[in-house]
């Protein structure tokens, strides 16, 4: 476990999505002004960063922290939603696929590539189209039916580990002994696939951020519904990043926050790739630090066919 | 970097290797770990090893004595984290194979050496055909070659090892595993090689399929006159194709001899152990022994001699003092115990007389003539034959 | 071809399912929203052209739902995607005709050279490991991670607005030059592309790059890139035995991928003005333009399932193990 901590993809990525995680708590309750309130009415051009507003105002003068501190909050509900209910199905569906094979594996896979084909950007836009900007659905709901869209990825990783496990021997030994299915599925092969499941969970949660960001943006959900995305969209409707005078503190700020909270949990995702799969740890010759080999005289790149040797001047004794 | 160390050979003249021109390879005091600095796993210790034009030498040992990647070290292609860290190994006695560049290594490499590795389904590229793999290394070494030229040559090489000429345009997994090995044997032939390492080469074969390949193996020797070099730890199957064994345990040499004088006669307890732990086809049914224990945890290597612990023979000084490579015989064998240095009395089982000469002579049919071993002092293990105790 | 088949059926059976389901959303909301859209069109269109509209759904009919699915199919299969309510009466397939065009063109070209760039960075990146080829893949998480139209919005920021190097919207300077096969208009053109495909790329090729590198780290272990050593290949060689197999992984996950650019795309259209498809769906989103926002739906998803058909083509030509004719 300590392993895990050693490598810095991990540290960062874990630091980076503690600190959004604190933002979608408490984030709304920092918020200096509410994200509607137009400070003026009379200003019809966003003013920059300044000691009332750190982050600058809108064009109707919103207060950007503002928005950025309470969209927050929506847009990684909305991400860890999505995330969790698309696991779920992923390791519903995955699981039972894998471990049942023939006629459920064939039907359940078909229904996975079915919707891993499918765009998922386009469907969603006609059903949240189709459900009317009216309707101002919550964010456990948008999360939901994102996750729809989102579960299939994970199904098909979570099926090909399962077929592999069925295969070995300690599942053998739990049928002989009269396990029932479900239990072997839930405590037998589950536990040996955490890494998967993880791994799944964290990709899903980016995919969310994206489609829910998108959705937002494009205006398909209600603008009156504040997230990153919603910020976005207003900004891109006054040209904030075409006028000469940029209006950065407009646009920058909720982008960077759903590329760093997305780059967050991609690092975790690397690291726990790594620690799965150490082949892929580090650079340079696996086994030999670089600084070692640059000690002993070796070259830091291992070159296949060229095998090291060490000059016997500089043997270690 | 210097490839002398101070265990000379004995015809070497003012430090310079006299070459003897039937020994192809010739390894001093090889050392290979995995990894550097104090966490190092030494998985070669001072191995002496000679292959001479057309000789057979078996290199025999369970999985971990250190045998493929002796055989890899010497030509380069351990992979990471292996380092060479002393030693010497050269070919035909001028080019210092562990100091070559690319470039050196690349002009020896399949035309002198060619390589035979373990799993033909991996050492295949899937996603080629097998003419274009044949062609691959025609194309790299033979560059005067015409399209048709390499087509034919492909051709006679698939037909060498009696597979049709039409496969070539087959792909490695339309092909059977015995097929496939036999491609990785008629690839290994393309050039011409004075030598061929074979790392078990039918290991993952079945035993009939085992049997033909390796009778075509020996027909093809007989005809080429190649050197090999076989891995496998398989004693038994040595003891019927190779010349002279090289037993390893440890990643150390512990008897190198005749393949029928080891197999009648051996020298070291392990190898005795190894012998007893296949069952005689012929002859009165005995009990078959294995050995008992296991091998020793590299990275926790016993003190003295690394077999001490399972051997039935243990002194009180194999405990403490690693046992050199003994010369016995004239030169002509030799053990890593300290049974065999004339202090103790050496048990009956160790000291049965070899039916066949000392050391075997190489099959008259292949050129040049080499010299029966017997009459040359070996190079090897001269000065080791002091039992100092001590490493050089 | 046993691959190609089953890859055949799963293509028709998702092109089934998005029909249905274009079919069936409209119908499933509450209150179903095409009414309210109708009620604001009645006073402007021809009484067929409402009735056209009532029966795409389902709306005042006397075809109960089967019927009336079995006359979508119909309308389908005969081209006819309904008329646009915003744009009356441009029908749906008129308006996407003049928009997808500009759409493949800047995706086509922006994800082959993508997909090319990222792989070949990817080889790079792991045959020579410990350089400061490494020190990309942070950078290349950040633009995973960032939404397109951002990495656009920061593009037309950074080369438009402030180094005015690119135009920051539309597909050809409108003012100055005409339509057609001529040279001022082509290059203008290519003057209006480059920031959206310079986009597209940006946002597109961390996949590619960490993808292959991976790949390339687990093949470059396998016994017969040793092997390619062992005959003493030259070094290029040796390192096409390893791309090559680490290649196959990539192409299949093209197809995955192939749905995240489009969507990227499109996203990216609406920043820059770009008249393809995307910044059609963004009109007609704002619009209620239902018909539109379907008919686009069932383009794209067609698209996307011939895009994908084409890499599965790729790879069976790839790997020589999919060939077998079992």
């Amino acid at each position: 476990m300590r392993r895990l901590l050693r490598s810095p993809k991990i540290v960062v990525g874990l630091c980076l999505s503690v600190v959004f995680g604190l933002l979608a708590i408490i984030g709304p309750l920092l918020a200096p002004y509410s994200p509607n309130t137009s400070v003026s009415t009379t200003n019809g051009t966003p003013l920059p960063p300044s000691a009332a507003h750190l982050l600058g105002t809108t064009q109707v003068q919103q207060d950007v922290l503002s928005q950025l501190l309470v969209g927050g909050r929506s847009t990684i509900l909305v991400s860890l939603v999505a995330g969790l209910a698309a696991t779920v199905l992923a390791v519903l569906f995955g699981v039972t696929a894998g471990y049942f094979g023939s006629w459920a594996d064939d039907g359940l896979s078909m229904l996975a590539n079915i919707f891993l084909v499918l765009p998922a950007l386009p469907l969603l836009i006609v059903i949240f189209g189709f459900m009317g900007k009216g309707t101002n659905p919550n964010d456990v709901v948008i999360g939901v039916i994102i996750a729809i869209t989102g579960w299939a990825f994970g199904a098909r990783q979570l099926r090909a580990q399962t077929l592999s496990m069925r295969a070995r021997d300690f599942v053998d030994s739990a049928k002989v002994i009269g396990e029932k299915s479900w239990r072997i599925m839930t405590f037998e092969i589950l536990p040996n696939l955490i890494p998967v499941v993880a791994t799944a969970f964290l990709f899903t949660v980016i995919y969310g951020v994206g489609t829910y960001t998108a959705l937002s943006f494009l205006g398909v959900i209600s603008t009156s519904h504040w997230s990153w995305g919603t910020m976005l969209y207003w900004a891109q409707s006054a040209q904030a990043a075409q006028q000469v005078h940029l209006e950065w503190w407009w646009f920058v700020p909720p982008g960077l926050a759903v590329g760093l909270f997305g780059t967050g949990l991609a690092l975790l995702n690397f690291g726990i790739d790594e620690f799965v799969n150490p082949r892929l740890r580090g650079g340079g010759t696996s086994g030999i630090s670089g600084r070692r080999a640059r000690r002993a005289g070796l070259p830091r790149r291992p070159q296949l066919g060229l095998t090291p040797v060490l000059d016997p001047a500089r043997r270690a004794s | 970097m210097s490839g002398a160390t101070s265990s000379a050979p004995s015809s070497v003249v003012g430090g310079v290797v006299n070459a003897d021109p039937d020994v192809l390879i010739e390894v001093r005091g090889l050392c290979v770990d995995y990894g550097l600095g104090d966490d190092a796993v030494h998985a070669v210790v001072e191995a002496d090893l000679e292959l001479r034009r057309g000789e057979v030498l078996g290199l025999a040992g369970e999985s971990g004595s250190g045998k493929s990647t002796l055989a890899y070290a010497i030509t380069r292609l351990l992979r990471s984290p292996g380092v060479i860290t002393a030693g010497s190994a050269r070919f035909a006695g001028s080019v210092n194979l562990l100091s070559a560049g690319q470039r050196e290594l690349r002009g020896l490499r399949w035309n002198e050496i060619a390589v035979v590795l373990q799993s033909s389904m991996n050492a295949l590229n899937p996603v080629l055909s097998i003419g274009t793999q044949f062609s691959d290394v025609l194309r790299a070494h033979r560059p005067g070659m015409s399209r048709a030229d390499r087509q034919a040559r492909s051709a006679e090489l698939l037909e060498m090892v009696g597979i049709p000429a039409d496969r070539l345009s087959s792909y490695p997994h339309e092909l059977s595993g015995g097929m496939r090995q036999r491609v990785m044997i008629a690839t290994a032939l393309a050039l011409d090689p004075s030598v061929v390492i074979m790392d078990e080469p039918t290991t993952a074969l079945d035993v009939v399929t085992q049997r033909e390949i390796l009778e075509e193996l020996m027909a093809l020797r007989n005809r080429l006159g190649f050197a090999v070099l076989f891995i496998s730890h398989d004693l038994s199957l040595l003891a019927e194709i190779a010349d002279s064994i090289a037993v390893m345990y440890a990643g150390r040499l512990v008897e190198r001899a005749g393949a029928s004088a080891i197999f009648r006669a051996p020298r070291h307890p392990y190898s005795l152990g190894l012998l007893s732990s296949f069952p005689a086809l012929h002859g009165p049914r005995r009990a078959m022994e294995g050995i008992p224990g296991s091998p020793p945890d590299l990275r926790n290597m016993p003190s003295g001699c690394p077999f001490h612990p399972r051997c039935g023979y243990a002194l009180d000084r194999c405990r403490s003092d690693p046992p050199p490579l003994l010369e016995l015989d004239a030169g002509a064998r030799a053990a890593a115990c300290w049974l065999q240095d004339g202090r103790v009395a050496v048990p009956a089982e160790l000291a049965r007389p070899a039916a066949a000469p000392p050391a075997a002579v190489p099959p008259a049919a292949v050129p040049p003539a080499a010299v029966p071993p017997a009459a040359v002092p070996p190079a090897a293990a001269a000065p080791e034959a002091e039992p100092t105790g001590g490493r050089s | 071809m046993r691959m190609m088949s089953r890859r055949i059926t799963l293509y028709i059976l998702t092109a089934i399912v998005a029909i249905t389901v274009n079919f069936f959303i409209p119908r499933l909301m509450p209150g179903n929203p095409a009414l309210a859209v109708l009620g604001r069109v009645q006073a402007q269109e021809s009484k067929q052209a409402i009735a056209a509209l009532e029966l795409q759904y389902g709306v005042q009919t006397k075809t109960g739902l089967w019927g009336q699915y079995m006359q979508y199919w119909s309308h389908l299969l005969h081209g006819n995607l309904g008329t646009s309510l915003n744009s009356y009466p441009a029908s749906v397939g008129s308006l996407i005709r003049d928009a997808l065009p500009w759409t493949i063109g800047l995706v086509g070209v922006a994800t082959v050279i993508s997909f090319v760039l990222g792989t070949l960075l990817g080889v790079a990146a792991a045959w020579r490991r410990g350089t400061w080829l490494d020190g990309l893949l942070p950078a290349m998480a950040f633009f995973q991670a960032a939404p397109y139209f951002f990495v656009a919005i920061l593009a037309v920021a950074l080369f438009s607005t402030k180094l005015g190097w690119f135009p920051p919207n539309s597909g050809y300077d409108t003012t100055t030059v005409n339509p057609g096969f001529n040279g001022p208009f082509l290059s203008s053109v290519l003057d209006h592309a480059m920031l959206p495909a310079v986009t597209i790329v940006l946002a597109s090729i961390a996949g590619w790059i960490i993808g292959m590198r991976n790949m390339m780290i687990t093949t470059m272990d396998e016994d017969y890139v040793l092997l390619g050593a062992a005959k003493g290949l030259p070094s290029h060689r040796v390192v096409s035995y390893a791309a090559r197999n680490a290649l196959l992984p990539s192409v299949a996950g093209f197809s995955l991928a192939i749905g995240f650019i489009v969507s990227g795309a499109l996203l990216t259209e609406i920043v820059f003005s770009y008249p393809g498809v995307g910044y059609l769906l963004f009109t007609a989103i704002g619009s209620d333009d239902y018909p539109l926002l379907q008919g686009i739906f069932l383009i794209i998803t067609l698209a996307v399932l011939l895009a994908n058909l084409a890499a599965d083509f790729v790879y069976a030509f790839l790997d020589p193990r999919t060939r077998q004719e079992a």
